[in-house]
């Protein structure tokens, strides 16, 4: 994939602590507009945590937030829409008994005059569909309660992507599917990159992160371990990385993975 | 890397346009069988009674007016129950709404009082039942307490205040003659009692407002997941308060309605209108579970135990019956909301 020179999202030296633990410490993490960087981690090594300081939910410590090229300063959800940051979180946020298009718009509703403007959202909700080649639901009107697991993570991914929104990040978005429906999803994931978004791919699954990504991030107890090209890097060493924090010349120096895995037991 | 192509794998490769959204959500409300069931009332007894009495332009009327107040109560009902809540409180905010308003009036000119003491003490009806109606709502949004007790407390409360105020005695001379003869027993163009009018625009109004704006859309998805709304940046709290001082204003307008159609305060008159109103907004397709309902559907609820009960009257047969086809209409209408949700969750 065609990586552009700099990076939309860079985060220099991230670090975030709830009271005595330090969650982050020192973390280094780029996203490539056209690219699916992977985030992965084992349980508790910070993703989470990361996430929620790029979408402004925490704010950071200390560390520098740039954002195409420019230094901000996140400290809402709010500040992180404006940027175009939207998270897909994994337990989906739709209501069951609202349509597609009034999931896709809830809290932002076109409108002409006092009344809801249907067939505008309408229109732009097939659209976006459509740009992301979503062919697998039937009617943009039916209700999400009809929907399966992989639709449902669709109807969810369309709606952050409906807002000209520039980086998507998906928390673990395969989690409770099944393998067809996942191949879908990660299909749909590869077409956000393609039509041009940084997405930040959350997974514990090392064949979908192969299967999409362009970059892995690998953090382990709390710093990153590694930001490499999926293609410079195999499986092994990814599992390494995830479970040591160092494979061969990759990763935290050993005295650093060493020290540290005393240190920050039980974080989280 | 390269992307990974992979067939559609859900359902048929084709993105249908919409087609009619009306006619497909008129057929998937629940409201559908209950109109049938008020259609099939209204032949039996049309066909079954003497000519010219059920389908008359005087008993239509009166159907109508007997309607009225609970149509009221039953728009604001509904809303409420869409969000997953339920008010016990509509008949006893109603009472209380209508002894402030008739206390002003009877020391303001009592039976003679004009129009400006009229139009004070509909303020006054109306504001009141839009506070108590807020209260409830802040205790349920934002002190979490559930909405059946707020609402229960809110009951007893309500109409206590109101037998403070009368000393438990309906207040004479709370509802001017004017009052009366116009809201109460007059009629537009000589035929629509004004009652009807006034109940007909509340319940287009927000029959609308539901249906087509920002506001009722939330309404339906506070109902369906709140956790949802709130990660979309909308304050499901304050959506909440406003529902219930909608309910509150609801009462207020119907406290002002009962005044001026029996003449004085009802204070023992309205015990269950909570129950007849759910009855209602249940019958006519809102799910208690929340997420889904209609003002139309409403409608229908509100005009099956109307018309059975005119319907009986006329034929002669005991009125006890209608209380009878009521509960059998409503507990088959939740079991249908049963069925469609159990279907939904395995599918």
């Amino acid at each position: 994939m065609t990586a552009s020179a700099a990076p939309l999202l860079e985060l220099r030296g991230i670090n975030k602590s709830f009271g005595p633990v330090q969650v982050l410490r020192d973390v280094d993490f780029t996203a490539h507009a056209g690219e699916v960087t992977a985030l992965v981690g084992d349980n508790g090594a910070g993703k989470s945590t990361l996430v929620k300081c790029i979408s402004g939910i925490y704010s950071i410590d200390s560390g520098e937030y740039f954002y195409d090229g420019e230094q901000v300063h996140v400290h809402s959800p709010r500040d992180a829409a404006h940027l175009g940051v939207e998270i897909v979180y994994q337990d989906l946020a739709l209501c069951d008994n609202l349509d597609i298009v009034q999931n896709m718009f809830l809290g932002r509703e076109k409108r002409s005059g006092l009344v809801l403007d249907e067939p505008t959202m309408e229109k732009m909700a097939g659209e976006t569909l459509d740009r992301l080649s979503v062919r697998t639901v039937k009617s943009i009107r039916q209700h999400v309660a009809s929907l399966s697991g992989g639709q449902r993570q669709t109807v969810a991914i369309a709606k952050a992507v409906l807002w000209n929104s520039r980086l998507v990040i998906l928390d673990e978005p395969t989690a409770a599917l099944g393998v067809a429906q996942t191949a879908q999803v990660l299909e749909l994931v590869r077409q956000l990159a393609d039509n041009g978004l940084a997405v930040v791919l959350i997974s514990h699954n090392m064949n979908d992160v192969f299967a999409v990504a362009d970059r892995i991030a690998a953090l382990y107890l709390g710093r990153t371990a590694a930001q490499v090209k999926a293609s410079d890097i195999t499986h092994a060493q990814i599992v390494e990385l995830i479970t040591a924090g160092r494979s061969g010349d990759l990763g935290l120096a050993p005295a650093a993975a060493a020290i540290d895995l005393g240190e920050v037991n039980g974080e989280q | 890397m390269t992307s990974t192509k992979t067939a559609p794998v859900d359902g048929p490769a084709t993105q249908e346009p919409t087609g009619t959204p009306l006619a497909r959500r008129l057929l998937a409300a629940n409201s559908a069988w209950t109109f049938a069931i008020l259609v099939a009332l209204v032949a039996f007894f049309a066909i079954a009674s003497p000519p010219g009495t059920f389908l008359s332009q005087y008993n239509i009327t009166q159907i109508a007016t007997n309607a009225a107040i609970y149509l009221v109560l039953g728009v604001g009902m509904t809303y409420v129950i869409i969000t997953g809540g339920i008010d016990l409180s509509n008949g006893s905010v109603l009472i209380l709404s209508g002894v402030l308003a008739a206390e002003f009036m009877v020391h303001n000119g009592g039976y003679k009082a004009g129009w400006s003491v009229i139009l004070v003490g509909i303020v006054i009806s109306v504001l009141t039942g839009t506070a108590w109606g807020s209260i409830q709502g802040v205790l349920v949004a934002k002190a979490k307490v559930p909405p059946f007790i707020v609402t229960l407390g809110g009951l007893g409360a309500a109409l206590g205040l109101a037998q403070i105020i009368t000393t438990g005695n309906d207040v004479a001379g709370g509802a001017p003659n004017t009052l009366v003869e116009t809201l109460g027993l007059g009629e537009l163009f000589g035929t629509v009692p004004w009652l009807v009018v006034l109940a007909v625009a509340v319940t287009v109004a927000f029959g609308l407002v539901l249906a087509q704006t920002r506001f009722g859309r939330y309404t339906y998805a506070v109902g369906s997941n709140a956790e949802a709304v709130r990660r979309s940046g909308i304050r499901v709290d304050r959506h909440l308060v406003k529902v219930y001082a909608l309910a509150g204003l609801m009462a207020g307008i119907a406290g002002v309605m009962s005044l001026a159609f029996f003449h004085t305060t009802t204070i023992a008159g309205h015990s269950y209108d909570n129950l007849n109103v759910i009855t209602a907004v249940v019958m006519g397709g809102t799910s208690l579970f929340g997420g889904r309902g209609t003002v139309v559907g409403t409608v229908i609820g509100v005009f099956i135990p109307a018309v059975l009960n005119s319907g009986l009257v006329i034929l002669g047969v005991q009125t006890y019956w209608q209380s009878v086809a009521v509960g059998a209409v409503l507990i088959a209408a939740v079991y249908v909301d049963q069925i469609r949700r159990r279907s939904r969750e395995r599918g």
